[in-house]
């Protein structure tokens, strides 16, 4: 059995079918990428996955487990994190309790202890802290620690989104356009620390991406998406000459 | 100027970042103990009202300033505890019993509250929160069996051991030590991972959602939390009023709260504190404004020249405008337009400015507290 598997997703807005019964599993430990034209539908896949979005029909894996309809918080809890194509960070918060936001899903002090700030919740703290740090000097974030969101270039918001994601200790990445509004270092940079993910931290990801050098640079695989349906699956070289797909990106 | 230098995760989870806070908190509590044996009797009281307002005010900062969910009902949430209070006494409960059970119940109605205002946002959550402060409002003035209706309910000298008088410092003390300790339970609250989840949810619900926090469940911790906090105020605020009826608890009371944390700050718990102060001292220059005003602008009118029977118009003229109906209100309404205007981070912002003016002396600049451009977030998410 793979490690996660859709099965025949659908989703549907009215007449639009954004997506449209596309089958596909990623493998443990793979780099899958998801390119495709504008409205394809691979953000809508990802708000399938993380429950943003009730699926019209199929269904969704995870470890053998179907979490089709699990509430979207408790898909944080299965060690699926994600980001976003438009950043969504807590923008009046600084970097350091934006990170710990993300360690929430191991976080086990109640409201009580919380309250009266017992060393079971002071421990607590430190030990989401150490955690933090390593993510911080995995992606060079050090110098951003006490910084408002709201103070900082999109550029360093794009890694701290990352950041976020790392720090709840995923299994499963989603990764929503992680170089757009990156300039040409950045996106190298990106292409790093993505690559480490999987080779250092064992972190399987799922990345909609349309810059192709990054997509041939890190993807094990690649699906090909147009008009809600899969065009074309197999290796980034594989994928980027099949017919279909130039012809959905050049127009035939 | 300071530069802290940490070394130890500790830095960034101790309450005061460094010794100098210590100092002058230490400080400020040890003139508060005192307060009593210095001040009048008359701004010992307002001084009570200081710290019951305070403490609402850091409620609503919990649900407002740190969830970004806005309340215009806690008048009846502080309602809910003053009656739970003036009931119990009936059967000679004795006061720890009562001051916690109101809080209990108080916090109850807020997680209720709190359900059906899980799928309400902005202004659909405000005009929520008013319906259910007039339903508040409305049942105690129906519920004549438990309430006294209209009437009234008398209530009675708090029995702590002895007698404490709602006029001397053992009351007062009391205040200000539930006052602290909801600053501490707070700000312990906000240095913890629920606290993070409140700010989370103001900031992008979305992200908070896919980040493993169950949104609706914090949603309703907030409500609850909130609205116990000012349950307990209200214990406190029959207590000094001795007498309490539905018409106390009346929108304009929930706006002064709002004033409370809008003009304060909305983003620290030092605007609720101040904000306080800022609210009760109101009232002495409303006084002010109806004993005093008209004679010194009349004899400024007859010093300037006008005539015995000008300058005799214009002190009748200021007299009616002092105490017209409703100059209350619309003194409340201008300065909140005023601050929402100019002065958005209330008067802890304006602190903050003027702290920062004298660390950087001379090199402040204004720009450092303009907001930077905000990104374009996806609203289709919501």
């Amino acid at each position: 059995m793979s490690y996660f598997r859709a099965e025949n997703l659908s989703l549907h807005f009215g007449g639009l079918k954004a997506v449209d019964a596309v089958s596909f599993a990623v493998e443990k430990g793979e780099i899958l990428s998801i390119i495709g034209p504008n409205g394809a539908g691979k953000s809508s896949i990802f708000n399938l996955i993380s429950r943003i979005y009730p699926p019209t029909s199929g269904k969704i894996f995870f470890e053998d487990q179907d979490i089709t309809q699990e509430p979207a918080y408790d898909i944080a809890k299965l060690g699926i994190a994600r980001t976003f194509q438009n950043i969504e960070l807590f923008e009046n918060a600084t970097v350091l309790s934006n990170l710990l936001v993300g360690r929430h899903r191991h976080s086990t002090t109640r409201l009580w202890q919380e309250l009266l700030f017992l060393p079971s919740v002071r421990a607590g703290e430190k030990a989401h802290r150490r955690r933090v740090e390593q993510v911080i000097e995995f992606l060079d974030l050090e110098p951003y620690r006490d910084k408002l969101i709201s103070g900082l270039p999109y550029g360093v918001r794009k890694v701290i989104e990352l950041a976020r994601a790392l720090c709840s200790e995923p299994k499963l990445i989603l990764l929503d356009e992680p170089s757009s509004g990156l300039n040409v270092e950045e996106t190298d940079d990106m292409s790093f620390w993505i690559r480490d993910m999987k080779s250092e931290l064992g972190i399987t990801v799922l990345m909609v991406e349309h810059d192709m050098t990054l997509v041939n640079r890190v993807s094990d695989r690649v699906i090909a998406l147009n008009y809600g349906r899969v065009l074309a699956m197999g290796s980034p070289s594989e994928v980027q000459h099949h017919p279909d797909v130039v012809a959905a990106y050049l127009g035939a | 100027m300071r530069f802290l230098f940490k070394t130890d995760y500790e830095d960034d989870i101790k309450l005061f970042p460094h010794s100098g806070y210590i100092y002058s908190y230490g400080l400020l509590l040890a003139v508060l103990l005192i307060a009593p044996y210095v001040l009048s009797s008359y701004l010992m009281s307002q001084l009570v009202f200081v710290c019951i307002y305070a403490t609402v005010g850091v409620g609503l900062l919990i649900l407002t300033g740190f969830t970004g969910q806005a309340s215009l009902g806690h008048a009846a949430f502080l309602a809910i505890g003053a009656y739970t209070a003036a009931y119990l006494q009936q059967f000679n409960v004795p006061f720890p019993v009562y001051f916690l059970a109101a809080g209990l119940l108080t916090g109850v109605v807020g997680a209720l509250v709190g359900f059906p205002a899980l799928r309400l946002q902005g202004i659909y959550l405000v005009i929520a929160t008013i319906s259910f402060a007039f339903i508040v409002e409305e049942i105690l003035a129906r519920w004549e069996s438990v309430t006294n209706g209209n009437e009234g309910m008398r209530v009675k000298t708090m029995q702590l051991g002895t007698t404490v008088s709602r006029d001397g410092p053992t009351f007062y003390y009391l205040c200000l030590a539930v006052l602290v300790l909801t600053i501490v339970g707070t700000l312990n609250l906000l240095r913890s991972p629920t606290g993070r989840a409140f700010v989370a949810i103001r900031d992008s619900e979305t992200a908070a959602r896919s980040m493993g926090i169950n949104v609706a469940l914090y949603k309703v911790k907030s409500f609850a939390i909130s609205a116990a906090i000012t349950g307990f105020a209200g214990v406190l605020f029959a207590h000094k009023l001795s007498f309490i009826s539905p018409e106390m608890f009346t929108l304009q009371l929930s706006i002064e709260f709002i004033i409370v944390i809008l003009i304060g700050g909305t983003f620290s718990l030092h605007g609720a504190v101040l904000g306080a102060i800022f609210l009760v001292m109101i009232d002495p220059f409303l006084t002010y404004l109806k004993d005093d005003m008209p004679g010194v602008i009349g004899g400024m009118a007859a010093t300037l020249g006008a005539g015995t029977e000008r300058a005799g118009h214009i002190q009748d003229a200021v007299a009616a405008f002092a105490s017209a109906n409703g100059l209350k209100g619309a003194i409340y309404g201008i300065i909140i337009v005023l601050f929402v205007l100019f002065e958005p981070l209330g008067l802890y912002g304006r602190w903050l400015k003027i702290k920062l003016f004298f660390q950087l002396f001379p090199l402040y600049k204004r720009a450092t507290f303009k907001r930077q451009k905000i990104y374009v977030k996806s609203e289709r998410n919501r």
